[in-house]
């Protein structure tokens, strides 16, 4: 029984970098759970926070490697978009990347850690990963250690592109609602972590682009869809306080954008592609066509 | 997390010529698939074309009927209470007007024949432009699909196995479609269909 905490202990240490004896964790954790009757998660906290104030700096690793959540671990990425913090809690939070992709963060103000800039480039030692619906994401703990870099961190050559005709707007776009705490979209008016709160006003749209071929998700933050539909912020919010009614603004936007070609530029962050550009698709050009007839004459001859 | 269906392009007349439906679970909330004659393998379709007709042929509740032209024919399409937004939209679109359709293929049997409709979960109302932007996309991937089946891919091979396709007659389709978009489609001398 102790054991088998101990053995998992012992590979959440080796996550962490951090190599301890089988029968050393396994005598604390006799000690608390038999000596002293402390209960099991609490004494598997405990004996992991002893070692973890210990720790030395976790693994380097790339974006990319991010697969689990709950592992200390270290990167060198630069910071590719700060996010304005509507909550008390949240010091910053963000895009961070490096080569190979780029991922959420997140920097608690109990945590008291210097601030990061954007574009600038840093060592972050001791973050750990977490995971929310499906998306991993970085914290950046007390324990963490922020260095500034001299060389500029090259982010994510992920960036894609995709032409393809816009097949599905999905709830929780439109007019939204944001928690003032964390910035999560309220769901009925309830954020999942901070329940009844009044949340702000966003834009946002996450939609399904299709070529035939590929089917992908997409976000479009409220810029992104201010210029695209040509709809502010606050010309939706009185749209829908003329109405008396928040889906107003979605059924605009999807007049708009369901069934039409559009060619989309952005990185990809987790089931997403962030679209940081968002065209209408070009016109056919006569050369395609005629290329295109060519090409079919030519089959079977 | 269940991923969502590749919403193929198809021309009009070759989902018409479809016959072969299938699940590939027995499993009653499997997907349902067409397999089209050049081996499309349809779970949902997207396409642009010509709203021609709409008729609300339901009794107490409305069911809408429709017709969606494209240069090589035109498809059917039902809407009812179970397809609310494109029902919705039906009632509110008048023909002619060009629409973009995401739909699911359907098939029902009439006297031993088997009957193609579309049952729609989105009709927009969209631009000329975008009906190009469809046909050559639709005409690409279609030739695309032509120069596969003899390549042993799956849905090619079983393609190829039921339906025997008349490469020279979906060639010809495609040229015609195309011949719509081109500039110079008027020196081009447009395809006698009896010789087909």
């Amino acid at each position: 029984m102790v054991r088998d905490i101990a053995e998992q202990l012992k590979v959440r240490f080796s996550e962490m970098g951090l190599e301890v004896p089988l029968e050393e964790i396994e005598k604390k954790l006799d000690e608390l759970i038999n000596g002293f009757r402390v209960p099991i998660e609490e004494a598997k906290r405990s004996v992991l926070s002893q070692y973890a104030k210990e720790r030395k700096s976790a693994d380097l690793v790339k974006v990319k490697d991010i697969q689990s959540e709950g592992r200390w671990i270290s990167l060198k990425t630069k910071v590719v978009q700060l996010w304005p913090s509507e909550s008390e809690l949240i010091a910053q939070s963000g895009l961070i990347g490096d080569d190979t992709g780029i991922i959420r963060f997140v920097s608690w103000v109990k945590s008291d850690l210097p601030p990061v800039e954007e574009d600038r480039s840093y060592m972050l030692k001791n973050v750990v990963t977490d995971e929310w619906q499906g998306r991993y994401s970085v914290k950046l703990t007390r324990s963490t250690e922020i260095i500034p870099l001299e060389e500029d961190i090259e982010v994510s050559s992920l960036v894609e592109e995709l032409v393809g005709a816009i097949v599905d707007i999905q709830s929780g776009s439109g007019l939204i609602k944001r928690c003032e705490f964390c910035n999560r979209a309220l769901l009925k008016g309830s954020c999942g972590e901070h329940g009844k709160v009044d949340g702000l006003y966003d834009l946002r749209i996450k939609g399904v682009i299709d070529d035939g071929q590929i089917v992908q998700e997409i976000l479009l933050n409220r810029d992104i869809v201010e210029n695209l539909i040509g709809i502010t912020l606050d010309e939706a919010k009185k749209m829908a306080a003329e109405a008396l009614d928040q889906s107003l603004v979605l059924d605009a936007f999807q007049e708009r954008l369901i069934g039409r070609y559009f060619s989309i530029k952005g990185p990809r962050v987790g089931r997403y592609i962030l679209a940081e550009h968002i065209k209408s698709a070009p016109k056919i050009s006569d050369k395609e066509v005629t290329e295109l007839i060519k090409e079919s004459e030519a089959l079977g001859c | 997390m269940l991923s969502r269906e590749v919403a193929k392009r198809v021309f009009a007349r070759e989902f018409g010529e479809a016959n072969m439906a299938f699940k590939e679970q027995d499993d009653q909330y499997a997907p349902q698939y067409l397999l089209t004659p050049t081996g499309a393998k349809c779970n949902r379709i997207f396409f642009v074309g010509t709203l021609i007709e709409k008729e609300d042929i339901g009794n107490d509740v409305e069911f809408w009927r429709a017709r969606v032209a494209d240069p090589t024919g035109s498809f059917l399409i039902y809407a009812g209470q179970y397809q609310p937004e494109a029902a919705q939209a039906l009632s509110s679109i008048d023909p002619p007007q060009f629409v973009a359709v995401v739909g699911k293929p359907n098939t029902y049997e009439i006297s031993g024949e088997i009957i193609t409709s579309v049952r729609p979960e989105k009709i927009h109302i969209v631009d000329a432009d975008t009906y190009d932007l469809w046909i050559l996309e639709t005409a690409r991937q279609t030739l695309q699909r032509l120069k596969q089946l003899n390549e042993g891919g799956e849905d090619a091979t079983k393609a190829k196995e039921h339906y025997s396709p008349d490469i020279e007659h979906y060639k010809q389709m495609v040229l015609e479609a195309l011949k719509t978009i081109s500039k110079c489609g008027e020196k081009v001398s447009f395809i006698d269909l009896s010789d087909i």
